[in-house]
């Protein structure tokens, strides 16, 4: 069977397992959802709460509720499947904010943290694959040393700093950009690069180290016996190889990026997924917790899976045999 | 390229031969070189410094030294005073918080707090990242494949996510066996090391995927296929052969390890799941700081200083990695 089959055969039975693990491992916490009511519930509002979201049965009926799977009677006593589940595509009510489902909540943020954590991510490559290379071919130079210098300083400055920062001279001092929200694209300017420059010093720092041992192997003294000009050695022949560092970290930090930053967010205000994720874990919030879970993880698989297919498409011996 | 080529060795001057026969130990060599690399060592001398400097900073505020002293350097990091929001001056010289504590041994303390997790932390990781990915990308076939589902499996869950119910579930049993087994629940301590479990534990795998990487494509390399055809064991190939021509990946990444676990333990001090309150790490200082950003008044040394500090930690931290790094290099023929 080819691979890439296997692989995407192996994700449905993975995506179960984290589901159940997330299930699990988020039920082991102490503390329930109700903890931090406004007004200390009396225990009858607390059991009405936690009967009328099903916390009050056993675990696996509430598993198998929350994937869809649960056959039982109904108020009539007739025997029927219970409504919604995962694999109907409804991640069910949210526990914190009882208006809304998981969906809905999902579906209002996801779009914001996708748009700033894919232009974070473009911000991050864009810069980083270019200056790993121009340091790497420099490295005997001074020019190299500093840009590997400064390549250093940004993986130095994370988000927690550079975007107080950031705010305190671009907003705050000089008025240029807005403090903080989501409206025009101004707005995005500062968590960007709050957000990305970070991960373009780490990006640049793979490449570096990627391109510094592609450029020592042997196939590159072939290439440049055969007289190819120098942009033509990095970009066609070194560049395939000494790109799979950052490949490897690519994938898992797009996925990351994609689902959102809780410091950039909090920061900048920005009502996207990374904010949710945290509080939603800290509330004890299930469904939740569990929906924001999955959906990391179906973004990290495919992502994951991608990286896997240019790994092999880049690098000739796995190609061919 | 752990082996030589011949034209490598051809190039050398005899005398190199001569005592290229009675080798040093990697080991030795690695420490040679790396005192040579001039901004690594002086970042890593710096950084012994800065340690000796944070260990000996409680004591400045006792009453034989204190007098002898700057007033500046005398503060302890729990004394309240009615200088609030002061300015940096001769009296506070990093300034004064919310509650007129003197911020420059908020630092000071922070930073102690942000290294001891960053190493620890960053040491459970590479113990458990390198022992996985070794064994799972030399084993190969279907060993490495269910050893790299467990990894994608844990991967696939968001870190903080593991974090905050790691730490939420073991804090009572922790705290319940340290009373029984001490009397004591040890209060701070106990948390911090629930921090060095719970980052640990989260930060090993990108590790384990890389080393796996490596050693799955160095196992194919000639040297390899040579020195199983001389009958070398698996336990020699993997940790004579192939690992040593991991450890430059491994050191990179632990520089990258070590800032991420020291950032990850803001991030948790910033949610309340850190360190306890009185006392704080970096992190928290600077989160402490965001709190008071606003447009009628700029404290900005609450942000510049304790952000200074976590910068100043982690270029040192990176620039002695990177040090290190080069110095292990055995690819590197230029000793």
């Amino acid at each position: 069977m080819h691979p890439v089959i296997k692989r995407l055969a192996m994700t449905i039975p993975l995506l179960l397992v984290i589901s159940s693990c997330a299930f699990v491992l988020i039920r082991l916490a102490p503390g329930g959802p109700f903890d931090r009511e406004r007004a200390p519930a009396s225990p009858e509002i607390e059991r009405a709460l936690r009967a009328r979201y099903h916390l009050d049965e056993p675990l696996w009926s509430q598993y198998l509720r929350y994937v869809g799977l649960l056959w039982e009677r109904d108020a009539e006593g007739r025997w029927r499947w219970a409504a919604g589940g995962l694999l109907k595509g409804d991640f069910g009510p949210s526990l914190k904010y009882r208006n809304h489902t998981v969906n809905d909540l999902i579906a209002q943020a996801l779009p914001v943290s996708l748009t700033l954590g894919g232009i974070a991510f473009g911000l991050a490559m864009g810069l980083g694959i270019p200056w790993g290379v121009w340091t790497a071919t420099r490295r005997h130079r001074w020019s190299g040393f500093w840009g590997g210098f400064v390549a250093l300083g940004l993986i130095c400055v994370p988000a927690l700093v550079l975007g107080p920062l950031l705010i305190l001279v671009f907003a705050l001092k000089l008025r240029w950009l807005p403090v903080a929200l989501w409206e025009s694209p101004g707005h995005a300017v500062l968590p960007t690069v709050a957000l990305g420059l970070f991960f373009a010093g780490r990006v640049a720092r793979l490449m570096h180290e990627g391109m510094r041992e592609t450029l020592q192997a042997e196939f590159m003294v072939t290439a440049r016996a055969k007289g190819l000009s120098e942009a033509r050695i990095l970009i066609r022949h070194a560049l395939p190889l000494a790109i799979r560092p950052v490949l490897s970290y690519g994938g898992p930090l797009l996925a990351d990026l994609l689902t959102g930053s809780f410091v950039v967010e909090n920061l900048f205000q920005i009502p996207g997924i990374g904010v949710f994720m945290v509080n939603s874990t800290l509330s004890r919030d299930y469904p939740m917790v569990l929906g924001l879970v999955l959906l990391y993880a179906v973004i990290l698989i495919v992502l994951n899976l991608l990286v896997d297919l240019l790994y092999r498409w880049l690098d000739p011996r796995l190609r061919h045999g | 390229m752990a082996d030589p080529t011949p034209s490598r060795l051809a190039k050398r001057p005899a005398p190199r031969l001569a005592r290229a026969a009675v080798p040093l130990s990697p080991g030795r060599r690695a420490w040679r070189r790396f005192r040579r690399s001039r901004a690594g060592f002086s970042a890593a001398l710096l950084l012994c410094l800065s340690v000796l400097w944070l260990g000996a900073w409680p004591f400045f505020s006792h009453e034989s030294i204190a007098p002898y002293l700057p007033r500046g350097l005398t503060w302890s990091p729990l004394t309240l005073t009615d200088a609030q929001f002061a300015g940096p001056d001769r009296e506070h010289w990093f300034g004064t918080d919310v509650h007129g504590r003197d911020l420059l041994s908020r630092v000071m303390h922070g930073a102690r707090i942000s290294l001891v997790v960053g190493l620890v932390g960053a040491a459970v990781s590479v113990i458990i990242g390198v022992c996985w990915g070794a064994v799972a990308g030399y084993v190969g076939g279907r060993w490495d494949s269910w050893m790299m589902r467990v990894v994608d499996a844990l991967y696939a869950v968001p870190a903080i996510v593991l974090i905050i119910v790691l730490v939420a579930t073991l804090q009572t049993p922790l705290k319940a066996w340290l009373v029984a087994r001490w009397g004591t629940d040890l209060g701070p301590t106990a948390n911090l090391l629930l921090l060095f479990v719970g980052l640990g534990a989260v930060s090993w795998l990108t590790m384990a995927r890389i080393v796996r990487g490596q050693v799955l494509s160095l196992r194919e390399r000639g040297f390899v296929a040579a020195s199983r055809v001389l009958g070398a064991s698996h336990a020699r190939i993997l940790l004579r052969h192939i690992l040593p021509n991991v450890w430059g990946v491994v050191i990179v990444y632990v520089t990258l390890t070590i800032p991420s676990v020291i950032l990850y333990e803001s991030f948790l001090s910033y949610l309340g799941l850190g360190v306890e309150p009185p006392y704080a790490s970096l992190g928290y200082l600077i989160a402490d700081g965001v709190v008071h950003i606003n447009a009628i008044r700029t404290h900005w040394w609450l942000i510049v200083f304790p952000g200074g500090a976590l910068v100043g930690t982690l270029l040192a931290l990176n620039l002695s990695g990177d040090g290190l790094r080069n110095a292990w290099e055995p690819r590197e023929e230029e000793d």
